[in-house]
């Protein structure tokens, strides 16, 4: 009889692999965002094994469940906070932040701001789908006017955010924005933030065909063509103008891209600066 | 470095006394938020964690706090957070994140009266039930509460220890008065401070289970960074970490969470007596009010009544056994509480059959006198 050769998928080794299938439903592009992160962290150099994960809840809080480092998979919204400690207890970490968009700026908003205007040391990737999909596809922070969830069946009333203008405005060092189409310039702006001191913020458009897309006459094709056709790369683009709108365009880049002092680096410096003496890099 | 161990005779507050303990026992992060009457403690931290070689942060809210707190211990740093009421709402949902990822910490509350914003400079002790079942699900939890600050500093150690210990938060359940109240604090030197430390994992590291009870039931613990690839979710779990929506998973790691509780009761519960030996009625108390029930027997002693007083100074887990073998020799029990009965409702619980129980109490935002206490001792005998 033929051998079947096995070949392994290069990422397995930081995968936990007997915990696969994963969740994510066919069409998501959460998974493509989370191999773009663990490409970005295999490609880095970074040391993994002081390397974390934290996640929140949600679809895209359970890429911490997958990953093979130390990762902790937390409670709705608190992901930064608790990375926050996480790494302000051992500043030899590499602390990742993977969630979504309801976890990261609906209930978790107030963190997100503050940790940006603190600085803190911490990589956040953000996947935004553009509503809940894990309690199946309510409207979000991020939901397009007009949109329809299940929480907005007339259409979204509201306004959703501009999350890289938020960030930026907050303080966040290094600010980029991909879709799940962008894989490789995901993975090059992940790795490059996680070579960066300080805030990094990368949102990751992705489409959730069975929530969001269907209510939106928005076929799993249709929003991977969108993302092609509609978008437009503009490195330091003005973030005010990096509004999402799907029928004129999205701006994908680089936007912010700062060297500044983390977090801390400042609180070394200006409340133990005689303890620090000499060790600081 | 300033020394952690502030070894010395000294004057000082209960929050500044527990700010000091948490120092002494190793506390090296305290994530806090300000709040009346508990803002003296995070302004120690501030001021002495970084010469001691630790971190304080000022989050944005206590939510932020305690999830702070529990990611602190998950990179292997003993951690605080202190609060009141309001605060201490905000941070029951990561209190059973901490109690889930069986993460060591410890959540002061400096109880003012409430409900809501309420007396926020008044001392109340209105939180009792919250502090045992104010995150969701069921689960056991470790609850002191110290009526000095030479107590504030001793229960503080106490606290981390537990902690340490049985890998779970464990709560101090302070007030406004004890908080504010400055006295005599006298600390050891470090040596004669006994500390306990998590068990680390041994072995090897990619055998290394997160939830695979050891002593005691509890787990050893790694911490992110070396190189265990732990995982931890706030999901039902099995040993290695990993979510399982099943009952059955469920059953095995609740009773488990609730057992390392349970079957130590006799290693974790402390009570003090005084003048129990003969007493008919016995006075049960805790925290501030403790010093009302101390007055109130021994004038009630002058008088010729033969009461006596139990001071709780776990009043989690609940000294059931305890009340129920009293009940079976006093004519009853009074309960000294600020609030409208809460650990009277337990002590009624434990002696129902056996002894009747009385409650004094109030709304909060005063003590309460001694002579309400002797009238109810006198309704009893």
């Amino acid at each position: 009889m033929k051998q079947t050769q096995t070949l392994n998928h290069p990422l397995d080794d930081l995968l936990r692999t007997d915990r696969i299938p994963h969740i994510w439903c066919p069409g998501c592009g959460i998974g493509t965002a989370f191999s773009a992160c663990l490409i970005a962290m295999k490609e880095s150099g970074i040391n993994l094994a002081k390397t974390a994960m934290v996640s929140g809840i949600g679809c895209s809080g359970r890429g911490a469940g997958y990953v093979k480092l130390d990762s902790y998979h937390t409670t709705h919204g608190r992901a930064i906070p608790f990375a926050t400690g996480l790494k302000l207890a051992n500043p030899e970490l590499n602390v990742v932040v993977f969630s979504g968009d309801g976890d990261l700026f609906a209930i978790g908003g107030n963190h997100f701001i503050h940790a940006a205007r603190r600085n803190m040391d911490l990589t956040v990737v953000c996947v935004n789908n553009f509503n809940y999909g894990m309690t199946g596809g309510q409207a979000a922070a991020t939901t397009p006017h007009l949109a329809r969830t299940t929480t907005t069946p007339m259409g979204n009333p509201e306004m959703p955010f501009n999350l890289p203008l938020l960030a930026w405005a907050s303080g966040a060092t290094y600010v980029a924005r991909w879709t799940i189409l962008h894989a490789r310039d995901l993975a090059e702006s992940i790795e490059e933030a996680l070579q960066r001191r300080g805030f990094s913020f990368i949102e990751v458009l992705s489409p959730c065909p069975v929530n969001y897309g269907r209510r939106n006459k928005m076929k799993p094709m249709d929003t991977l063509r969108i993302f092609k056709e509609k978008t437009l790369i503009k490195n330091n683009a003005q973030p005010t103008e990096l509004g999402i709108d799907f029928e004129r365009g999205i701006v994908l880049g680089k936007f912010v891209d700062e060297d500044k002092p983390s977090c801390g680096e400042l609180y070394d410096k200006t409340c133990r600066p005689s303890l620090t003496q000499g060790t600081a890099a | 470095m300033e020394p952690a161990v502030l070894t010395g005779e000294h004057y000082m507050t209960g929050d500044e006394a527990c700010a000091e303990g948490a120092l002494a026992a190793g506390c090296r992060f305290f994530g806090g938020y300000p709040i009346t009457p508990a803002t003296e403690i995070a302004e120690t931290m501030a001021a002495r964690l970084p010469k001691v070689g630790g971190t304080f942060i000022q989050m944005e809210d206590e939510i932020a706090a305690m999830a702070a707190v529990v990611g602190a211990s998950c990179g292997g740093v003993k951690s605080m957070t202190a609060t009141s009421g309001p605060g201490f709402s905000l941070m029951m949902e990561n209190l059973g994140l901490g109690i889930c990822l069986e993460t060591p910490c410890v959540v002061v509350n400096v109880q003012r009266a409430g409900p809501s914003t309420g007396l926020p400079t008044m001392a109340a002790q209105g939180d009792m039930m919250q502090a045992r079942w104010g995150s969701h699900g069921h689960y056991e939890i470790i609850a002191l509460s110290p009526s000095s600050a030479q107590e504030a500093f001793y229960q503080t150690i106490l606290a981390f220890n537990l902690a340490e210990k049985y890998r779970t938060p464990v709560l101090i359940m302070t007030d406004e008065v004890v908080g504010h109240m400055s006295e005599r604090v006298v600390i050891p030197e470090a040596k004669a401070i006994k500390i306990v430390e998590r068990t680390r994992p041994r072995g090897r590291k990619d055998r290394y289970n997160p939830f695979e009870p050891g002593e005691f039931g509890v787990p050893p613990m790694a911490s992110a960074g070396e190189g265990y690839n732990v995982h931890m979710t706030g999901l039902t779990h099995d040993e290695r970490g990993y979510p399982d929506m099943s009952v059955e998973c469920q059953e095995q790691m609740v009773n488990r969470l609730v057992g390392k509780i349970r079957n130590n009761l006799d290693d974790i519960i402390r009570t003090e007596s005084h003048r129990l030996e003969d007493a008919e009625v016995v006075v049960v108390s805790y925290g501030v009010s403790t010093r009302t029930a101390y007055a109130a027997v021994e004038e009630a002693r002058e008088l010729g009544i033969k009461a006596g007083m139990l001071k709780l100074v776990t009043v989690w887990p609940f000294p059931e056994r305890q009340i129920r073998e009293l009940a079976g020799r006093v004519k009853g029990f009074v309960t000294v509480e600020i609030n409208l009965g809460q650990i009277h409702l337990e002590v009624s619980r434990c002696a129902a059959g056996l002894a009747p129980a009385l409650l004094v109490g109030h709304c909060g935002g005063t003590l309460i006198s001694p002579e309400a206490v002797i009238e109810a001792v006198r309704r009893i005998v």
